[in-house]
């Protein structure tokens, strides 16, 4: 007895057909991108109202602000990636789809990136300018922020799958996800610091990318898992 | 072998060998920590740096070093709940994670108080172990946080276990991260190459300390395992027949 051939898409196609699906989702409902950019520019223009319009100051707190303020607005995205298909019931269907889960997984997670992780980086040389960092960091301040948010979409993905459907989610999803997210914090922030005072800082850019090829990797399946687990 | 598993894994079994084995772990473990006090403030002689402050290691250092090895009791406990289906394991991850947070608790009010006298203040922001340490306390809370959030107990050990796994590919950068920045905090100096760099009147308080330390944390989880099992298997006869029974024993 052999099993039935499976004979449907594969995986390829899976992964594209989950991607399509939630850019066109995102489309049709623009919202829910373009909340949390105006929160990542609002969050840099509070710091210089609360600390002061100091020129050197803000050169000096720049990568630092943008950075936090990076990691607040992807964790604020980060809340409505399964809300929507819990409350519909679209995640019933993608947990019993043939395809495996962990492969659906990284489609939500790259259709994730590309709506709120892509923006932020595309917004921040404007932001970066407007606190007079210096020109020749503003590539690194957006390579770290490319490979540092990738991570933070993988790894949040995680803390989502695990609080979807709890009442209390979403302070507790900051409490899960942020003690994780601080290595890629640590690294890009002092990665950009370092490249505006001139130092070596290629060290940085190496282990973002390192730890954004391992959450690749790796956090799909924790994500599947934990979407199994909460819709138990 | 798997006879022996499949035994402990029964909770009436584990709750006996584990109420069994207790007193052999915290009875040597608060020797050695009697010990290593009496040795670490009287025997061992001054530091030429730093006189006396240094004393508070033969403190920080085991509660630190227990801080994360308590996350690796918990993940490895939780991780094999998750594969293997055990329910003892998820019992051990649970109650793991606040002795763990009081170690970690522990390590950084240790290490405060000694970075007063050593680096003039009570806090370093330019250090990452006080750092890594302190998202290892997060980390606890989160674990805790999540646990307490979900109230089928089933489904808060998964969730949660699928939490102390990911959690621990921190431990590591945390370890690491001594290397990885430059800081005021201390070199190792208790393993590297060539030995330890210590003076062994100085070294041997601490050695039992770590030792002593690790002895009562088995005891203490021991303890927190057996009411946790209870309490997970409140409705089932063993447990009302030891309640029930005149010694209240099995």
């Amino acid at each position: 007895m052999s099993a039935p051939e499976y004979t449907g898409p594969g995986l390829l196609a899976g992964l594209a057909g989950m991607i399509h699906r939630d850019l066109l989702l995102v489309w049709k409902r623009p919202g829910d991108a373009l909340n949390p950019l105006f929160f990542f520019a609002m969050v840099c223009t509070l710091f210089p109202l609360a600390t002061g319009p100091s020129v050197e100051q803000l050169a000096f707190a720049g990568p630092g602000v943008l950075w936090v303020a990076a990691l607040l607005a992807t964790l604020l995205s980060l809340n409505n990636l399964f809300l929507g298909d819990f409350d519909d019931g679209s995640l019933e269907q993608l947990l019993l789809s043939p395809q495996p889960l962990a492969i659906l997984a990284l489609g939500k997670s790259v259709a994730h990136w590309l709506t709120s992780g892509l923006p932020l980086v595309i917004l921040s040389p404007l932001l970066a300018m407007a606190y007079r960092m210096p020109v020749d960091t503003i590539g690194v301040l957006m390579v770290t922020l490319a490979l540092g948010t990738i991570s933070l979409s993988l790894l949040g993905s995680v803390g989502a799958a695990l609080t979807v459907g709890l009442h209390r989610g979403t302070a507790l999803l900051s409490l899960l996800a942020l003690p994780l997210a601080m290595p890629v914090l640590i690294f890009g922030a002092r990665t950009v610091s370092l490249a505006a005072a001139g130092d070596v800082y290629s060290m940085g850019v190496f282990a973002l990318g390192a730890y954004a090829v391992a959450t690749v990797s790796l956090a799909p399946f924790a994500t599947a898992a934990a979407l199994r687990i909460s819709n138990e | 072998m798997w006879t022996f598993f499949h035994k402990l894994a029964s909770p009436p079994h584990f709750y006996r060998l584990a109420r069994a084995l207790t007193p052999w772990f915290s009875v040597p473990g608060y020797l050695l920590i009697a010990y290593g006090t009496f040795a670490g403030l009287f025997l061992a002689p001054p530091d030429y740096q730093q006189g006396d402050a240094y004393r508070i290691i033969y403190v920080h250092v085991p509660a630190a070093y227990l801080s994360m090895m308590a996350y690796m009791v918990m993940a490895i406990a939780g991780g094999i709940g998750l594969v293997w289906r055990m329910k003892l394991a998820h019992a051990v991850a649970a109650s793991a994670a606040p002795i763990g947070a009081s170690f970690t608790f522990l390590a950084l009010l240790t290490g405060s108080v000694w970075g007063r006298p050593m680096w003039g203040t009570w806090w370093e922001w330019g250090d990452p172990r006080l750092m890594s340490e302190l998202i290892l306390l997060f980390l606890y809370f989160g674990y805790m946080a999540l646990r307490s959030a979900i109230d089928d107990t089933a489904k808060a050990d998964k969730a949660s276990a699928v939490l102390a796994v990911v959690g621990a590919v921190n431990v590591p950068v945390i370890h690491y991260s001594v290397e990885w920045w430059s800081s005021l905090h201390q070199g190792p100096t208790l393993v590297r190459e060539g030995g330890p760099a210590m003076d062994t009147a100085m070294l041997y308080p601490l050695l039992a300390m770590i030792l002593g330390f690790t002895l009562v944390f088995a005891s203490l989880l021991l303890r927190r395992v057996r009411a946790e099992v209870l309490h997970r298997e409140r409705r089932t006869r063993w447990v009302r027949e030891m309640v029930l029974s005149p010694d209240g024993k099995l």
